[in-house]
């Protein structure tokens, strides 16, 4: 019968994902390429930026993701410590690399953006110094839960710093908002986007179903390799990968 | 109550044993300062205007590194797992020890910054705003402080792991403590940034003893 918490059984999700994935990574893939093929061959260029906003296919994805992804770890984490759930803690542990990913590649492909857009590679603008304040928690959250040997206590103090670091970043993101306004005046601004074709915003769309895709897809893959690490003594993994049942170990 | 004054007095009486301890980071706090004009030059307008965020990324450090040890001696000796067990709530413990830290580096740093204020030749009223800022500013990085030292408490590379994970939070302390001097140079009112300092004093002291006393009970269960 399948319940609420079928799938929390670290045995029956590792089944699941297993069927699951190949049709995320072919998901991932056809949209990506779908993705890129309209955001480069068929959006219109740009009026005022040119061919260079194109980077924003990535860059924006990339971007939700890496401030998302640190919500959903936030909360597994927290399910994981609250109610003892082997398999959520798993899973926090599994989309912290993927989320310090794509910050690292929003802000690499905003860089880059920067370059041709404001004549610089970096500027202290709000955002861009929150989504860096973003990537320093992803590393402290690492660090921390690779830093303890008991894995009990990593995924405990993980998800305490997560929880302390979701309620901050609003308060982060605010101040280093204001810090900016008054020290150097809104020399840049993002918001006052134009209204976008209709092509760019499919384009867009298809990008981030496409990272979506990708992040669900890897972060399984991840926590099936920590599944079959934290349950090695059991049976049913055994069972599940066609090795002798009851051998010694 | 009672229970946090004697923490408090232990954590005192220890301190004064040990009083070459205590004097450390401020005398970091000494030097890293002065290492300021040699990395820039010895301009004094350029000092002046970095002189509000040098010595609050400075308070912030000597801050970081003293805090690591908060609770490691006592995790060592067992006396933490004791007071945990007997005392009514790990809450206390937490209060008392950030409090405690902070009567020992913040309060003193806090004092001391008027002197390196004026090496820098902040005029006399930045200089009272900086002493106003840092001591609203510095029971937060001890508050923070806390935490990180609960969570890093016995592990591998405890000082450098605490420092990126606590630097991280502190970010809008050093924001408003520094805008807040910075306002008065510039000749504005700086009443919003002291009164958001003290805002985010009072969240960091209702939220924190909270979180350092469950990274407690996670470090020693």
């Amino acid at each position: 019968m399948l319940r609420l918490f079928t799938f929390a059984a670290p045995s029956r999700f590792y089944v699941l994902t297993g069927a699951l994935l190949p049709w995320l990574w072919a998901g991932a893939a056809v949209l990506a390429v779908a993705g890129l093929y309209v955001g480069f061959f068929v959006a219109p260029t740009d009026a005022v930026q040119g061919e260079s906003y194109r980077i924003i296919y990535i860059h924006v994805p990339a971007a939700w993701m890496s401030m998302l992804l640190y919500l959903v770890m936030a909360f597994w984490a927290v399910i994981g410590w609250a109610f003892n759930a082997r398999l959520a803690a798993m899973v926090a542990r599994s989309l912290a690399p993927t989320g310090a990913l794509f910050t690292v590649v929003a802000l690499w492909t905003g860089a880059l953006w920067g370059r041709p857009t404001w004549g610089t590679y970096w500027v202290w603008d709000a955002r861009l110094t929150s989504e860096l304040v973003l990537l320093f928690l992803y590393l402290g959250y690492l660090a921390l839960v690779n830093a303890i040997d008991d894995t009990r206590r990593a995924d405990n103090a993980g998800a305490l710093l997560a929880l302390v670091g979701s309620i901050n970043i609003p308060i982060i993101y605010f101040s280093v908002k204001w810090w900016n306004t008054l020290h150097q005046g809104a020399s840049v601004s993002l918001t006052k986007a134009p209204t976008m074709a209709h092509t760019m915003l499919t384009g867009m769309l298809l990008m981030t179903l496409a990272c979506w895709l990708y992040a669900f897809a890897v972060v399984f893959m991840r926590t099936r390799a920590l599944i079959l690490e934290r349950e090695a003594g059991h049976d049913w993994v055994r069972e599940t990968l066609g090795l002798k049942t009851g051998a010694t170990r | 109550m009672s229970l946090l004054g004697l923490l408090i007095g232990r954590e005192l009486r220890l301190a004064a044993r040990r009083r070459v301890d205590v004097l450390l980071p401020l005398a970091f706090f000494a030097v890293a300062v002065a290492l300021f004009p040699f990395g820039v030059g010895p301009e004094p307008q350029q000092l002046r205007s970095m002189a509000p965020g040098v010595i609050w990324v400075c308070a912030l450090l000597a801050a970081m590194l003293s805090v690591s040890q908060l609770f490691a001696a006592d995790h060592a000796d067992g006396s933490l797992e004791q007071m945990l067990l007997a005392g009514p709530s790990a809450v206390w413990v937490a209060v008392a020890k950030s409090l405690a830290h902070w009567l020992l580096t913040g309060l003193p740093l806090a004092l001391a910054s008027p002197l390196f204020a004026l090496m820098f030749g902040l005029p006399p009223e930045a200089m009272a705003m900086l002493v106003a800022t840092l001591l609203l500013g510095t029971p937060c990085l001890s508050l923070l402080g806390a935490l990180g030292a609960a969570l890093t408490l016995g592990v591998r590379g405890a000082g450098v792991l605490l420092i990126i994970i606590v630097l991280p939070l502190a970010v809008p302390a050093l924001i408003f403590g520094t805008g807040a001097v910075g306002a008065v140079e510039a000749g504005i009112a700086a009443g919003a940034h002291l009164s958001l300092l003290g805002a985010l004093l009072i969240v960091t002291a209702v939220a924190m003893p909270w979180a350092t006393a469950a990274a407690l009970r996670i470090a020693v269960e």
